[in-house]
């Protein structure tokens, strides 16, 4: 029997567990693999045929190529794998995050030096729901 | 004998390292950040330690999901510096304490915690941002390093619990140690934190001050703190606290706060940061 996900209730979060790490191994490695520069020059010169060099997914592909920062989480990304895609693209930690939260730079850094995200009204799924 | 004397944490935020590599520590959003550490410095010059252990998560550098150690020591004499996507930062190499490191090894194991060894490897910014944050940008660190690596990034990380009688069993292992060494351990990451997906961007400022609290206060409700509750109450990439129980475990029952900064925000994160005497009780 699976062990229980208490975690799955949390809204806006995918938790990198074992599970994911698994289903995202070779689209991780291949993030791990833009650390050598020389990787991240075959890989800016020709993506489509740097990624089929992994047995990635056509969709875990996909989402690399159109940066889908949140869908790479999703197939099993992990943000500490992707954020080296980031780096190669020139983007910082605190860039990709705005996008994944679907925010402009300058709202997201806002929000930051507001104090951040509050936690009231952000603990799990029901919450968002209710405010849509 | 060697002994423990002092414990800090520290956050590990890359942005901070980036911020002093690139010269910008005088600019507004920085300058307050490396001014909470000034005193900081100035208490570490005059402790002047012989070692310090830093517990730390590597971040995809050294350790990818081929090998994922939940503990890791690293045992080598040097541990250069990774290059995490923007080039290695550039700061000195890390020189380690071999014979010290290979002792608490041995040691813990027999105490019951089977420490992966490590001896090659490379060290990023989990690692650096605090040396850089409480020694400034020396030609050569001060002093040698232990690493100490824990799993906080593939789920589920050891607990609480599990951290704080690790830093017991490297107290052990550091006063069995022959030579007379005053060693510093380091707790690193946190506070509260989200780098990822629609929620990133949570600080739980209640949380942070609770735990800088019982930290010194209450470490036994700290370590009674479930995965859960860091996950929802303090973002996924909060759950690196437990590694500040590592260090806290290490120190006596009875310490004393000798200094204290927080401060939201530096990039995605609250910046926590504390420093502790062993008071002999």
């Amino acid at each position: 029997m699976a062990l229980p996900k208490d975690y799955d209730d949390l809204p806006g979060t995918v938790v990198f567990d074992f599970d994911q790490a698994r289903q995202g191994y070779h689209l991780n490695m291949f993030c791990m693999s833009l650390m050598k520069p020389e990787n991240r020059a075959a890989f800016k010169a020709a993506q489509r045929a740097y990624l089929d060099k992994w047995p990635m997914t056509e969709e875990q592909k996909q989402a690399v190529l159109k940066r889908d920062w949140n869908g790479m989480l999703q197939l099993g990304g992990n943000i500490y794998f992707t954020s080296k895609l980031a780096a190669t693209d020139g983007l910082s930690f605190q860039q990709i995050a705005a996008i994944m939260t679907g925010s402009t730079q300058e709202e997201y850094a806002q929000m930051m030096i507001n104090g951040g995200r509050a936690i009231e009204g952000n603990r799990s799924k029901s919450e968002w729901k209710k405010h849509g | 004998m060697a002994r423990i004397v002092a414990g800090v944490a520290a956050s590990h935020i890359p942005a901070v390292g980036a911020a002093w590599d690139n010269g910008r520590t005088g600019e507004p959003y920085w300058r307050p950040v490396f001014a909470g550490f000034e005193a900081s410095k100035e208490w570490i010059a005059k402790v002047k330690p012989d070692v310090c252990i830093v517990v730390y998560n590597d971040h995809a550098s050294a350790f990818s999901l081929e090998i994922i150690p939940t503990f890791a020591i690293g045992c080598a004499a040097e541990f250069p510096i990774a290059d995490e996507g923007w080039g290695p930062r550039p700061v000195p190499p890390v020189k380690g304490h071999p014979e010290l490191a290979t002792h608490i090894v041995q040691s813990a194991v027999l105490d019951e915690f089977d420490l992966t060894v490590v001896n090659k490897m490379e060290v990023d910014h989990g690692l650096t941002v605090p040396l850089t944050l409480m020694f400034g940008q020396p030609k050569e660190w001060p002093c040698p390093v232990i690493p100490v690596s824990v799993n906080v990034v593939v789920y589920p990380v050891p607990t609480g619990n599990r951290c704080y009688m690790l830093g017991r069993a490297i107290r052990k292992a550091v006063e069995s140690f022959d030579q007379d060494l005053r060693v510093v351990i380091f707790g690193t990451g946190g506070m509260s934190h989200q780098l990822q997906g629609p929620r990133a961007g949570l600080i739980n400022r209640e949380f942070d001050t609770r735990f800088l609290d019982n930290l010194s206060k209450d470490p036994q409700a700290l370590v009674k703190i479930s995965h859960l509750e860091y996950l929802r109450e303090a973002g996924s990439e909060a759950i690196e606290l437990v590694m500040w129980l590592i260090m806290r475990g290490a120190l006596d029952d009875k310490v004393k706060e000798v200094r204290r900064f927080y401060h939201v925000p530096a990039s995605n994160t609250a910046l926590g940061h504390i420093i502790f005497e062993n008071t002999g009780r």
